[in-house]
């Protein structure tokens, strides 16, 4: 394709996005290698999916079609770490998990633990992806402050900055966070980091009813403790664990903890985090759903999902993720839907077999601002060649 | 009552006055140019253009209708909520409609379940905590305009405030907005939950300083009020020693809930306004904040404490209660407005570096002033770099409000170039749209006018604000090829 950037070699079936095999498969190693395969990519009009560690291909819709798949595991180096102004730069192929080790060197890290395997930066970014710890720390939209992104003309183009206060020109960053792609590629990101927390303590609580930890997780959200975490595991309409994670000075998560469980009417106390923590529910077999809604609506949430559904929630802020059984699924997703609607409650398909995938409204309702989205789309992809139809709407 | 002058309004103005005064009523649309001048700055004053028509809005409906009308005659309407703000974000078009906002004012009964309050764009931003308090709830960005400004104000700019150093900014605390867009369609972003499928245009909506629509409704998210907060003031005989405090407690580990840092002018202008008993003869003082849980405050004062005393503070001070932390920060909020004690005229700056980068800057501002013969007053947002440098001048002297005002823009660059933004939380607005070009190259702000062009196709929401040139929709962007200007200043991958 040029002289820097190793040449395309052919998609195979490795490399199917949602079961489409991409044409060919491009490895750049730079910014520029990017812009350099998207400006080639528009001159021949062909459709471009960009990937990262290829652990989320299936949150978004199916491509409708991919002529080039864009790797950008290649974009793998850590840019710039100042560790006095808990900033990092690093580029989109970075694996989230090599970051935290680097920055954790430095007594840092990055907010952000979402469970899946191999994710780099970009796809994190691209697919907002976020864990337990969203409760305390936030998701992207909180902790990036700067992006490079190269768009489908191969223009780059720089929003934000290096310094977390900053409001100068619209902030690019949020609209490239959760686009999967279809806005152009995320080639540098820029983050917040925050301080490890010396000590660390969990209270482990069993409920015969896992609706009961709606009114707990609300009642720990309400209180003075400062949790890291809340997790509730375990399935709709059965038994489940409420695990919350302390992570301050020693002092403090004692104390806490001590208060938790007095709040919560019991639970043990521990310093072992489950190893399971934030591990997203179900099997291969399974339909996995990304629920979010009004944070106090979470026993309203479990009761409306069918029973026995198996359930991670990152209980006190309004997320939770199910596993509906594929033979259900299709039934289920509507009704669903339907019925946390009323607290502006969201259901999305992270993933499917095969076998159900086409029969399932990928991203549901999305409200009035529909038109507004596609606008947007239109204007930074005209000719619709970036991931086209993963996106709500058709998108 | 002086003597009411004429309108002068263009043909096309007045039709669209005449409509609007149809539409919303004849007592919310005025043209009299006594009765428009009152709207013709916002809080940066040297700015001033008369606005043709003011409609001051009480409903969605009449915010709906006039954005609607306007877009029918291709007129522009630039929103205004309680006009504090510090860039010219709410400065008005000769030609066009200022609508005013701060009529509407209702706040929902707050959702204390659901730590959220749904207001309209008017609300105060006290009030919000007001209404919060008795469920133990507070609204984080608190901007120091806080008694005065408007949500809605807020969510244009994404305001700070001196707690976003660990609670973040505005934009960190809105869950939804309704939208009216700049052809009168009427939008609803985000919500009450934390996330919904399809793109983040929330997230960009905020900070985009009216120049997306109108937001006529805003879901704040609430916290929970801390268990503990504890305040100390820190006196220094040295700016060194007082930057090397704030480095020193964030390398400790310890996310304070501010840290705000004064120069020996701005003391000197605290104390002359407001008596806040600052110790004597500090060349710079830190006011430090902790806040959360009993035990986690109290061992982390203590060990803030010893930072201090390892870098030489002569004196710490802790707030016993509430009414001695009112005091502390009372001289840090008032000093913008103290700044006038000391000097007949100055511009406020606001810009952002890198926090290690402060002393450096600092020794290199006051470089800068001194050449120009010139005083300049630091009162800042330590703990996340963000200066607000003011730049004293006497009007009567011949030419030094330019050289003041060429100072106050050196400034800025300095902070560009030393890896920083032109604005942390005053936003671009009038004032510093030319800058963003030092900021930013031409492929990144082509790139930012792609999303106004879905957004405003036909350029009439708040036109002339953030951009440094004007730019029809209807062209597309073409690929520049160049240096970015802060790779060119020799800083290496910066973004």
């Amino acid at each position: 394709m040029t002289a820097v950037t190793a040449p395309p070699r052919p998609g195979d079936a490795g490399d199917a996005v949602g079961g489409v095999v991409p044409r060919e498969v491009v490895r750049p190693g730079s910014v520029e290698e990017v812009a350099e395969v998207m400006r080639a990519s528009a001159a021949d009009g062909r459709s471009v999916v960009p990937v990262g560690g290829r652990s989320k291909l299936t949150w978004a819709a199916p491509p409708e079609s991919c002529d080039l798949l864009v790797d950008l595991t290649g974009l793998d180096r850590v840019v710039e770490h100042v560790a006095g102004d808990l900033t990092v730069v690093a580029e989109a192929g970075v694996r989230l998990a090599d970051l935290q080790a680097q920055v954790g060197r430095a007594g840092q890290l990055l907010g952000l633990d979402p469970p899946e395997d191999g994710a780099t930066l970009g796809g994190v970014v691209s697919a907002n992806a976020s864990g337990p710890r969203r409760l305390r720390y936030g998701t992207t939209r909180d902790l990036l402050i700067g992006i490079t992104v190269v768009l489908a003309d191969g223009t780059v183009a720089h929003a934000g900055g290096k310094v977390v206060k900053n409001v100068a020109g619209y902030d690019l960053g949020k609209l490239f966070t959760g686009a999967h792609g279809t806005l152009g590629v995320v080639a540098s990101t820029t983050w917040r980091l925050h301080p490890v927390p010396p000590a660390r303590r969990v209270v482990t609580l069993e409920l015969p009813d896992a609706a009961a930890a709606g009114p707990l997780a609300t009642a720990l959200a309400r209180s003075t403790l400062t949790p890291s975490a809340v997790e509730l595991v375990g399935s709709a309409g059965g038994a489940a664990r409420l695990v919350v994670l302390f992570e301050s000075i020693a002092e403090s998560v004692a104390g806490q903890a001590r208060a938790a469980v007095d709040l919560l009417g019991g639970g043990e106390e521990s310093e072992d985090l489950p190893g399971d923590l934030g591990r997203r529910p179900g099997g291969a077999d399974d339909v996995l759903l990304r629920l979010a809604y009004a944070p106090a609506s979470l026993s309203a949430v479990l009761a409306a999902l069918p029973a026995g559904t198996a359930v991670t929630a990152h209980a006190a802020t309004g997320v939770s993720y199910a596993a509906v059984p594929a033979a259900e699924a299709a039934d289920a997703l509507p009704r669903l839907r339907a019925a946390i609607a009323p607290h502006d409650g969201t259901a999305v398909v992270l993933r499917a077999p095969d076998a159900v995938r086409d029969r399932l409204d990928h991203w549901g309702p999305v409200g009035d601002s529909l038109d507004l989205m596609r606008r947007v789309k239109e204007r930074f992809d005209p000719e619709r060649r970036m991931s086209p139809g993963r996106f709500v709407g058709g998108v | 009552m002086t003597a009411v002058a004429e309108p002068v309004l263009s043909d096309r103005t007045a039709a669209l006055a005449d409509r609007l005064r149809a539409a919303v009523g004849v007592e919310r649309v005025l043209t009299d140019r006594t009765q428009v001048r009152t709207y013709e700055c916002d809080g940066l004053a040297n700015f001033k253009v008369t606005p043709a028509i003011v409609v001051l809005a009480e409903s969605r409906q009449h915010v709906v209708d006039t954005v609607r009308l306007c877009s029918e005659a291709g007129v522009p309407f630039v929103a205004r909520g309680s006009g504090t703000g510090l860039s010219g974000g709410a400065l008005p078009s000769s030609d066009g409609v200022l609508l005013v906002l701060s009529r509407l004012r209702t706040l929902s009964p707050v959702d204390a379940d659901n730590r959220q309050v749904t207001v309209e764009p008017g609300v105060i931003n006290l009030w919000v905590t007001r209404d919060a308090a008795p469920h133990d709830l507070a609204y984080a960005p608190d901007p120091s305009s806080q008694l005065v400004c408007s949500i809605g104000g807020n969510v244009a700019e994404n305001a700070g405030g001196a707690h976003c150093l660990k609670y973040g900014f505005t934009v960190n605390h809105v869950l939804g907005a309704e939208v009216v867009l700049p052809d009168g369609e009427v939008v609803h972003l985000g919500g009450r939950a934390p996330e919904h499928p399809g793109y983040d245009l929330l997230g960009a909506f905020i900070g985009s300083e009216g120049t997306l629509g109108v937001a006529t409704e805003l879901t704040l998210r609430l916290i929970r009020v801390p268990e503990a907060v504890q305040t100390m003031l820190v006196g220094y005989s040295s700016v060194e020693d007082a930057a090397g405090t704030v480095s020193d407690i964030i390398a400790a580990g310890i996310l304070p809930a501010a840290v705000e840092m004064m120069d020996a002018l701005a003391i000197e202008a605290a104390e002359a306004a407001v008596s806040c008993g600052y110790p004597a003869g500090a060349v710079a003082v830190l006011v430090i904040e902790l806040d959360g849980p009993q035990v986690e405050v109290e061992a982390q004062f203590k060990q803030v404490e010893e930072i201090a005393r390892a870098r030489n503070a002569f004196e710490t001070r802790i707030a016993a209660d509430d009414a001695e932390r009112a005091l502390m920060w009372k001289g840090r909020k008032s000093a913008f407005a103290a700044v006038g004690r000391i000097s007949p005229s100055y511009f406020v700056q606001d810009g952002v570096i890198p926090r290690t980068k402060l002393p450096e800057v600092l020794a290199e501002m006051k470089r800068m002033a001194d050449e120009k013969g010139l005083r300049v007053a630091n009162v800042f947002h330590a703990g996340d770099g963000n200066l607000h440098p003011l730049v004293l001048f006497d009007d009567a002297v011949e030419g030094q409000a330019h050289e003041a005002e060429e100072l106050a823009g050196d400034i800025l660059e300095l902070c560009v170039t030393s890896g920083g933004s032109i604005t942390g939380e005053h936003g671009v607005g009038s004032e510093k749209r030319m800058k963003m070009a030092k900021q930013f190259t031409p492929e990144d702000l082509d790139t930012m006018q792609l999303l106004r062009c879905a957004f405003d196709p036909d350029g009439i929401a708040n036109p002339g604000k953030v951009f440094p040139t004007p730019r029809l929709c209807g062209e597309r962007p073409g690929v520049r090829k160049g240096e970015h200007p802060v790779q060119a200043a020799g800083l290496g991958e910066v973004f």
